[in-house]
């Protein structure tokens, strides 16, 4: 009989103290709030910085005179796991009567992509790279089949 | 046919549980048999979230296949990375240096830690604690920052390649693995506090579906929710691979099989995995962080087998190669199905409520079940 009161009780007592106990550390961060991470995240657009690592979509360089690395030799294709990459390429002829391939379009499925980072290594040029843009939302889903290399950009000089 | 004590005719009945169901996590269909609350029968449904992963990985080269396990278990992709590339070094006989070894090991633990944190604060979330849900995602950050720095992405990292590591890793690696150590140690006494302690809690998991050891090795539940059945399956201390056999740490047991026992081997874990990482830390030893492989890998013809442990239990792979650059037949073993199939034997006789807090425990990721 006593025992089941006393049992009664201290029953009561421990959930309560449990309850206090988990109360307790909530109470801790509304009275820190210095110690809550979060982050305001459109607001804080401009300030934020990604990791150089990360992968977020592939670009193709291009230096001030509109001129890009790639020679349309389609190593980043045949290394891609989802046939992402499609290089629609062209012949040019040079001054010295020799045909020599260069790439017409780059053409990039931003939707096939799984950013697995396969084509980057794949470059003998490094004519590609993993942006930090993550923002890929787009109203239409032809937006997200890009092109590449700028227009009215060409190959530099010296890559083979 | 019931009589219950008012003499009223009662029938069993049937309800779907899911698909579009926020306490299944994911797209999990269980069709329950009732009567009143108390669940007669749960047959589980599959192939809502089927990728054809097996398939797919019969027409991609080697290199490729390892992308597509990122997206079984998702919350431990890179022990799942590891499991692809261990089964193709091993078919290629190349030997790891020492260095890959223990950055592969502390990711995985890494991994095991983000995992863990995440089925904690889901597992209040499902028992109605909204708190626990945004205590574990602040402390699981801190980790996805370390994986972003280094291998480029938060969740589907594809940081393993055969032969090695894609880079090596980010010179801010040990400092922030550091911070986080001394960080993570002083929440994790909160997380009892929170949970582990609350009586709300307990009287939710105590007792609730329970799992005998017999059951749990007939129905091939591993990982935690099978050592707390006490099902010895620790594939860590079983076959050691990496560098697990020069670190020193236990594997917890517990006996009770019940809800409660699942959730408190996984809390002990987290501490197991941090003192793993704690010993590998500070002696990463220099080296190579890739051997080189051929650049289009062919494995001998023959078949392989890797197993692995995930977060949530044991993961095999074996591949059959006839020897061309793409394998014949690959197949995982993984330890979501497994566990769900026993899903039966934990419910039975328990109320619907319960089922919630059952399938929490067993922390179950459905893109792994269905692949
Ligand atoms: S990141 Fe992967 S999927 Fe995307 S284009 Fe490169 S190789 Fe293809
Ligand atoms: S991006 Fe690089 S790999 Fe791809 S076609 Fe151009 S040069 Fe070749």
């Amino acid at each position: 009989m006593f025992k089941s009161i006393y049992n009664y009780f201290s029953d009561i007592y421990t959930a309560v103290r449990s309850l206090l106990t988990g109360m307790k550390v909530t109470g801790h961060y509304v009275f820190h709030p210095k110690e809550i991470i979060t982050q305001q995240y459109p607001e804080n657009r401009d300030e934020l910085k990604m990791f150089d690592r990360f992968r977020g979509e592939v670009v193709m360089l291009h230096d001030e005179n509109n001129e890009h690395k790639c020679t349309g030799c389609s190593a980043c294709d045949v290394a891609c796991p989802n046939g992402t990459i499609e290089i629609i390429s062209d012949w040019e002829i040079n001054e010295e009567g020799k045909k020599k391939k260069i790439i017409d379009k780059f053409v990039y499925h931003l939707q096939m992509c799984t950013m697995c980072g396969l084509c980057i290594p794949a470059c003998p040029t490094d004519a590609i790279v993993m942006s930090e843009d993550f923002e890929h939302a787009v109203f239409d889903r032809s937006k997200l089949t890009k092109v590449l290399n700028k227009p009215g950009s060409k190959i530099m000089d010296g890559i083979k | 046919m019931n009589e219950l004590k008012t003499g009223l005719e009662t029938q069993e009945y049937f309800i779907n549980m899911g698909p579009q169901h926020p306490s299944t996590h994911g797209v999990l269909r269980l069709m329950l048999t009732l009567d009143g609350e108390i669940i007669k029968n749960v047959e589980p449904h599959l192939g809502y979230i089927h990728r054809s992963i097996e398939k797919m990985c019969e027409k991609d080269q080697y290199r490729m296949i390892i992308h597509l396990t990122d997206r079984m278990d998702y919350l431990s992709c890179h022990i799942n990375n590891e499991a692809v590339c261990l089964a193709i070094e091993k078919a290629l006989e190349v030997e790891m240096t020492d260095r890959i070894k223990v950055i592969r090991t502390i990711i995985d633990e890494l991994t095991r830690l983000s995992s863990h944190q995440l089925w904690w604060g889901v597992m209040g979330m499902d028992l109605g604690a909204i708190t626990s849900f945004l205590y574990g995602f602040r402390d699981r950050e801190l980790i996805t920052d370390i994986f972003e720095e280094t291998c480029g992405a938060r969740l589907t990292m594809n940081y393993n390649i055969p032969g090695g590591l894609m880079f090596d890793i980010h010179p801010n690696f040990q400092k922030r693995t550091k911070e986080f150590i001394t960080h993570f140690k002083k929440k994790l006494p909160e997380y009892d506090d929170l949970l582990s302690n609350n009586v709300i809690f307990k009287q939710r998991t105590q007792g609730i579906g329970y799992l005998s050891k017999e059951d749990a090795i007939s129905y091939g539940v591993t990982g935690p929710s099978g050592r707390a059945s006490g099902f010895s399956c620790d594939v860590r201390k079983l076959e050691p691979y990496m560098a697990y056999d020069r670190v020193d740490f236990k594997e917890i047991l517990s006996t009770e099989g019940d809800c409660y026992a699942r959730y408190k081997v996984r809390i002990a874990e987290m501490w197991e995995s941090l003192s793993i990482i704690e010993q590998l830390i500070d002696n990463i030893p220099e080296g190579d962080f890739q051997v080189p492989t051929k650049k289009v890998i062919k494995l001998p013809k023959g078949e392989f087998y890797q197993r692995v442990e995930t977060a949530r239990g044991e993961l095999g792979v074996y591949i059959v190669s006839e020897g061309k650059v793409s394998p014949y037949r690959v197949k995982f073993r993984s330890p979501g199905f497994s566990t769900l199939s026993a899903m039966n034997k934990m419910a039975t006789g328990f109320k619907i409520a319960d089922l919630v807090a059952i399938m929490s425990t067993i922390d179950l990721v459905i893109p792994d079940i269905d692949r």
